[in-house]
């Protein structure tokens, strides 16, 4: 996965800032209060919500089991319909094949839809690096471009930012990149939209190469499928000669009736919406296009591994390849909330982002590492995730990983983790306690000593019990053990 | 009915009078209470922490220490889910290992066995009015386990709504986690200090006296931030509420 991100500190320093940010904290509270409400509501509308998760589940699982047949029908299907097939095994590979394919056509500017497998492998670095300009035109990426900043959020890149932050980010940075924007902008959401609208039609009109994703690939018909509200997404993919769509490999679902499941799923859970605004499918080029100009000439499918198919190899953290990005459980979770997306240190942030950049990426490094514990465990993500991942499940699954060290597969290759540097401390900590345990007659005596010293009790604790007693009182130690007690009042315990 | 009480090691060293409760409160309802004294803790911290294999002689001695009891009776949602959620996994995991399967078959007998205090009141007993008095405001955090890995809906509030002179007020954003998380209380301490922050706001915003809970972990990273912030509610495991009488009231 991309290098952008890594050198961050840990999930808990980082996290650390946002919490002090009230502004920030607002603006999350907000988008993700108002979007879990809405959610709630337009799942409990189909009465049938649990089946559809179910069969999602059970498509996913099925098509991830044959993953091999499903993406070589794929790879036929888009042939056949005379796209390319290019294969991809990780970031650099991917960003390599997209320079190339542009600079051949010759030109130097991209139109972008919004895509996570694009941010995963930090394309628009790469390509800016080959002298390519990719301009983003979902206007919540292109908030976030404009801004300098990085995206927060899966489906709402911009979260963290509100209207009058917009504003000024408008004022400040349109003109730099094409149609400045009007004088006296205001904060109003309409009139931001009509300046990002504005804006960008200037691009889609210039742009004679677009980079988008998927979010489903048919394999039967070797079908891209991309789901989106704004219609920018869909001038992208209408409008320039030359398409390159990268792609994650665990998107292909093998029907096109598979659909059906997740064309429901996917915006109730994602935006609430019953159905989502704008759905382009293409199938790699009709006989009719270039002839008319309607759709593109040339049509470049780049299938992504990076990491993925060693996920796979995990018997218990391969669910997180069902996530189909709807960010349901980014809205709901209670430590995304307060953390904000930043302080995950990766393209996908929240529960996903936790189970699935340490496994993408491995948990060599600080952030990679912390991710895992960046969870109460409270199981809000697992309720509302419509292809039923427990997250928490993998949480403890990668948590096991990190301090204890196991087996994981590396670039295809089975390989054995040590525990993860800076656990030592914990490790003896966890060890003593399982010791004193699971000797109940130490364990007594300890609880008497500590009942003894109770009126010495510091105030503050050193150590990782700092931690506690920076914001917190510590409990009260009773005068005596629920065990004494027993004993005292009904003789010893059997 | 015979029971034995799994008390959990933070209520045993921290909380005992929650066991106190739970040991009133049954003998009570005329159930014999056992206390297997090899008990210990059910290896959550460590569990959760990511050293299941520091978890595993936890987990064999406590399915040793209930063996043969038809009902395991514990007043934490959170053990509870240990044992019935987390131990058939360990299990399995151990006979993926090419360890036997001594461990999964310890695990699958003590899981179905163990009961939360409510689960064991409202399925088992089949009461929800446990005759008990409690002149008092109070509100109620269904925390996580208990809610989502075990389940409870509204047993819980239905016992407390059934005690005479209480008043149950709804906690808004109930459902929401409060923050504590175990481990996690230490290593992000300011994540879970601003959850459990928003959480006793607003439980101090009902007006209620009490804030009651069925994990007394959740309840002392709560009471702890009342006590700092200098808020007058005070946190209270529910079976203690389900525990005071006229005759006996809660101290
Ligand atoms: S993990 Fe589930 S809830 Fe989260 S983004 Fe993926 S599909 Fe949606």
């Amino acid at each position: 996965m991309t290098g952008t991100h890594l050198g961050m500190p840990a999930f808990p320093e980082a996290a650390r800032e946002a919490v002090r940010d009230g502004v920030l904290r607002a603006n999350l509270r907000h988008a993700t209060h108002t979007i879990r409400d809405k959610r709630a509501r337009a799942v409990a509308e189909l009465a049938d919500w649990d089946r559809l998760r179910a069969a999602g589940k059970a498509v996913k699982d099925h098509t991830l089991r044959h993953l091999d047949r499903y993406l070589l029908q794929l790879e036929a299907a888009v042939t056949a319909a005379g796209g390319t097939v290019h294969w991809a095994a990780d970031a650099d590979e991917a960003n390599r094949i997209v320079t190339g394919l542009v600079l051949a056509t010759g030109e130097r500017e991209v139109v972008k839809v919004k895509s996570m497998a694009t941010q995963e492998i930090g394309l628009n670095e790469a390509l800016e690096a080959a002298g390519i300009a990719a301009y983003e035109t979902d206007l919540a990426e292109l908030i976030v471009q404009l801004g300098h900043d990085r995206p927060s959020h899966i489906l709402v890149p911009a979260i963290h930012r509100n209207r009058a932050e917009i504003r000024d980010i408008f004022r400040t940075e349109m003109g730099r990149w094409g149609r400045p924007a009007p004088e006296a902008l205001g904060d109003d959401p309409r009139e931001l939209a009509e300046a990002a609208r504005l804006h960008l039609r200037e691009k889609f009109l210039r742009a004679k190469v677009a980079v988008s994703g998927a979010n489903f690939m048919v394999a039967e018909t070797g079908t891209m499928v991309v789901l989106e509200s704004e219609g920018n997404g869909r001038m992208c993919l209408t409008l320039p000669e030359t398409l390159i769509s990268v792609v994650g490999v665990e998107k292909v679902v093998p029907t096109f009736r598979d659909l059906e499941i997740f064309l429901q799923t996917l915006p109730r859970s994602s935006t609430a919406e019953r159905m989502n605004p704008y759905t382009t499918m293409w199938t790699g080029l009709g006989p009719s296009r270039g002839a008319d100009g309607d759709g593109p000439t040339a049509f470049h499918l780049v299938l992504l591994d990076n990491g993925r198919t060693d996920t796979l190899a995990d018997e218990v953290g391969r669910q997180a390849l069902r996530c189909i990005r709807c960010s349901a459980c980014l809205n709901v979770c209670p430590v995304y909330e307060r953390a904000g997306g930043h302080a995950y240190g990766s393209v996908y942030p929240g529960p996903i982002g936790a189970i699935l950049s340490p496994q993408l990426r491995g948990t060599s490094s600080e952030i990679d590492a912390s991710l895992p514990y960046a969870s109460t465990l409270c199981g809000a993500c697992y309720e509302v995730c419509p292809v039923a991942i427990d997250i928490p499940e993998v949480l403890l699954h990668l948590r096991e990983r990190v301090a204890q060290g196991g087996p994981v597969t590396r670039d295809g290759i089975r390989v054995t983790l040590r525990p993860a540097h800076g656990h030592t401390a914990e490790r003896a900590a966890m060890r003593a306690a399982r010791l004193l345990l699971d000797h109940p007659g130490a364990l007594r005596a300890g609880m008497r000593l500590l009942a003894r010293a109770r009126r010495l009790r510091p105030r503050r604790l050193p150590g990782p019990g700092r931690a506690w007693t920076d914001t917190r009182e510590l409990p009260a130690v009773p005068a005596e053990s629920f065990r004494d007690w027993w004993t005292r009042e009904r003789g010893n315990p059997q | 009915m015979r029971v034995a009480l799994f008390v959990t090691c933070v209520n045993d060293a921290l909380y005992p009078r929650t066991g106190i409760a739970v040991v009133r409160l049954l003998e009570r309802l005329g159930v014999t209470v056992d206390f297997p004294a090899a008990q210990s803790c059910c290896g959550q911290p460590q569990y959760n922490t990511g050293y299941r294999h520091e978890a595993e002689p936890l987990m064999r001695r406590t399915a040793e220490a209930f063996a043969g009891y038809p009902y395991v009776v514990t007043p934490s949602g959170s053990c509870a889910a240990m044992i019935r959620e987390h131990y058939p996994r360990m299990g399995r995991k151990a006979a993926g290992e090419g360890r036997g399967t001594s461990l999964a078959e310890a695990a699958d007998s003590l899981a179905p066995r163990v009961y939360e205090l409510s689960e064991f009141l409202v399925d088992v007993l089949g009461v929800t009015d446990v005759g008990a008095y409690f002149p008092h405001t109070v509100t109620y955090h269904p925390s996580c386990h208990g809610l989502r890995a075990l389940g409870l809906g509204d047993r819980p509030r239905r016992l407390l709504a059934a005690v005479r002179g209480l008043e149950l007020v709804e906690l808004p954003g109930a459902e929401e986690c409060c923050g504590f998380g175990g481990t996690f209380a230490v290593k992000n301490p300011d994540v879970s200090a601003a959850m459990g922050a928003d959480k006793t706001g607003s439980a101090a915003a009902t007006g209620a006296e009490v804030l009651c809970g069925a994990d007394n972990s959740c309840l002392a990273h709560l009471e702890g931030l009342l006590r700092r912030a200098g808020t007058p509610l005070r946190a209270v495991h529910l079976a203690e509420i389900l525990a005071a009488t006229e005759e006996e009231p809660l101290s």
